[in-house]
């Protein structure tokens, strides 16, 4: 089968690699469909996440038909159309059995590595190292997808793959982030990052209730995005200062809540300190730039939440503490526990309150994933989501 | 986790350091520590004062870096010292022999500690002779009942499913069983009796190998509920021996033997087997979770492989 496979730092191939087949008894075989590219497949294509190897296959949004299931798997058939969560949970232990689905005890058999820079190790993900599992990913013809009666979720009404496939991450992870403000009516929530991420915890705070919502990027179409489809307030931090912008439109008092979806790769403009952030990342004695978390922290209403949505995969410096211990601001983060969401999402979708293919700019053959790569990595060519098609 | 072992460990080592800091008074200043314990300042004593340091500074060394029981040669320098105090007392005016008395009291009180620890290793761990000079001790979180846990691990031959090692362990009745593992470094397989010396329904099981194993070994396994009632926890404490003894053991963690690594993986394996039905595979380890594969492990992609 033709896959998606890493090669170097911001190199990838499509290659030919053997089709998967079942290791263990809950595992299903799927023929994908759709699958995208996702801001965090970046960070593993520039080289900033740990323990990526040379052909590993990428991906973990995904979709497609199951062509195989093993002899556990009762609730799939040959033929069913799915969706399946980024990360791969056993639905046994304690943590999926209180839903922290990201946080599944047995799906990583690399726990051990993941220990030893984390403390504890998350589940295992879909094409994301082998610090998190080194499972092959979905960015390709086939995909084994283990714990199949625990994740995939049938799709059995007319939706389109593109209506459907970012149930995967995107879409609950940004309902997530929005869901860890805990908003209440009248609040204000500023969005770092007007990625699919960003967009969608905008959306999802209007829909939990934010009185006004603002997101910051500095690309003119995902701005644009954002002011005309969700009709939130934009700031371009390219022109203007973000924190005393901020300030203004709150006479003083700050967003309520803060929702980072930016992540360890933070653009900044050519200040002192961006400079010390990309010279420590690049000797390694600092993993993350975390320019967009300081700016959320220090702008954050006292008292408020700062939910970070955005990847990181080790140590930051540089990291405002006093902002947050003096001023009780709390911070909640994780990857998105999506199992939980998937039903409540969809049931959104089709009501047409979610119309989540907003995002998409391109649309690509499985062939052209590295062209794909370039493109978003670079926001050319108005790059906001690349859907590829096996 | 806290076993009786290892606070063993724990006031060996304090005496050693103890043994070091004694050292050095009487290796300074034999003079002023002659006159404290009432004895002469003459060139004889104070030579004698030396050799009492020298030996001091040796137990330090001995306690720090060897085995627990090597504390026993605080206790045989402490009879030497006593002795040699109360030979002291027998020629003496009245206010020398005050302060040697008193230093003869504060001689049976360390004695009394070194005697304490020294008996503590000799305590076993199941009334009998325990192999292995080496100990190690793991622990797993397991979301099952401790009962459900215990009657898994209490079918011997349920073992092999989750210890990468072994090959099988058959029951031979009687609480006897008969293991049989790859042998690490080499390619034929080791083989050995083991017995159940003591066990209680759902809490704990402990085992040791019989006289001519190939790996003397015996452990004990405790099953106990989490603090909510919920899961169980897992404990093992094992102790062993592998050939060669401490140039073995290094050998073999050159090698990529890490027993310790080992016997956490193995309990990784338990909690997938009793939560999931099986141990997860990926492409990138077949096995499953293997410390020693991590390293090697091929790239995260089909390789044609299935069970």
């Amino acid at each position: 089968m033709r896959a998606v496979c890493w090669e170097a730092p911001t190199k990838v191939g499509v290659h030919d690699v053997p089709d998967p087949r079942i290791l263990n008894d809950r595992d299903a075989i799927i023929r994908v469909t759709s699958t995208a590219i996702c801001g965090s497949d970046l960070h593993l294509y520039n080289g900033y996440v740990p323990e990526v190897m040379p052909g590993d296959v990428l991906g973990h949004e995904f979709m497609g038909e199951v062509v195989e299931v093993g002899r556990g798997v009762s609730n799939l058939a040959v033929g069913d159309r799915v969706v399946v969560p980024f990360p791969i949970a056993c639905g046994a232990c304690r943590s999926c059995e209180r839903e922290l689905w990201s946080l599944c005890e047995n799906s990583n058999p690399n726990a051990g590595l993941a220990e030893k820079l984390m403390g504890h190790s998350p589940a295992g993900i879909f094409g994301y190292s082998h610090l998190l599992g080194g499972y092959p990913g979905g960015q390709a013809e086939y995909v084994r997808v283990p714990f199949a009666d625990v994740g995939p979720l049938k799709i059995e009404d007319d939706l389109s793959d593109e209506q459907v496939l970012f149930l995967t991450d995107v879409l609950p992870t940004g309902y997530m982030g929005a869901e860890l403000c805990d908003i209440k009516p009248g609040d204000v929530v500023a969005v770092w990052g007007a990625g699919p991420v960003g967009q969608f915890a905008a959306l999802s705070a209007g829909l939990l209730g934010a009185a006004r919502v603002v997101v910051i990027d500095r690309v003119p179409e995902r701005l644009a995005l954002a002011k005309e489809k969700l009709g939130a307030e934009v700031l371009d931090y390219e022109e203007t200062s973000v924190l005393e912008e901020l300030r203004e439109l709150t006479a003083g008092r700050g967003p309520d809540h803060c929702i980072e979806a930016v992540g360890m790769e933070a653009h900044a403009d050519f200040t002192p300190l961006h400079v010390y952030d990309k010279a420590k990342q690049l000797v390694k004695s600092q993993t993350d730039r975390p320019q967009a978390l300081r700016e959320a922290i220090l702008a954050c209403a006292n008292g408020g939440t700062v939910s970070v949505m955005g990847v990181y995969g080790g140590f930051v410096d540089k990291f405002p503490m006093g902002s947050v211990m003096n001023r009780s601001l709390t911070i909640r983060s994780g990857q998105c526990h999506v199992h939980r969401y998937l039903r409540p999402l969809l049931d959104r979708i089709r009501s047409g309150e979610i119309d989540p293919t907003y995002v998409i700019s391109h649309r690509l053959p499985l062939e052209e994933a590295p062209h794909a790569y370039e493109i978003f990595k670079h926001k050319k060519d108005e790059c906001t989501k690349v859907v590829l098609r096996p | 986790m806290n076993t009786p072992e290892r606070t063993t460990r724990r006031l060996v080592s304090a005496l050693g350091w103890t043994s070091l800091a004694l050292a050095a008074a009487p290796l300074v200043a034999p003079d002023r520590v002659a006159r404290a314990v009432g004895v002469d300042d003459d060139p004889a004593n104070r030579l004698l004062v030396r050799g009492v340091g020298a030996r001091e500074l040796l137990h330090g060394v001995l306690l720090l870096i060897g085995p627990t029981p090597t504390v026993w040669t605080r206790v045989a320098g402490d009879g030497l010292d006593l002795a040699l105090l109360g030979r002291a007392c027998r020629s003496q005016t009245a206010a020398a022999r005050a302060r040697t008395v008193t230093a003869l009291g504060v001689v049976a009180g360390i004695t009394a500690v070194d005697l304490y620890a020294a008996r503590r290793t000799l305590r076993q761990q199941h009334g009998a002779w325990r192999p292995g000079p080496l100990e190690l001790t793991a622990s797993v979180t397991v979301n099952r009942s401790p009962e459900e846990v215990y009657e898994f691990w209490r079918r011997l031959e349920n073992l092999p499913r989750f210890m990468l090692h072994l090959q099988s362990v058959e029951d031979l009745g009687g609480n006897r069983s008969r293991w049989r593992a790859n042998a690490p470094l080499r390619r034929r397989c080791v083989e050995w009796e083991a017995e159940i010396t003591s066990e209680e329904r759902g809490r704990r099981i402990a085992w040791k190998s019989l006289p001519g194993a190939d790996v003397a070994n015996s452990g004990t396994v405790h099953f106990a509920p989490t603090p909510d009632g919920v899961s169980t926890e897992v404990k093992v404490v094992l102790h062993y021996d592998v050939p060669g003894g401490r140039a073995g053991r290094a050998l073999a963690r050159l090698l990529g033997e890490e027993p310790v690594q080992q016997v956490r993986d193995d309990l990784r394996r338990l909690k997938q087997v009793l939560e999931t039905g099986d141990v997860v595979r990926t492409e990138a380890l077949p096995e499953g979770t293997d410390a020693r594969r991590q390293a090697l492990q091929g790239p995260a992609a089909p390789n044609g492989a299935a069970r």
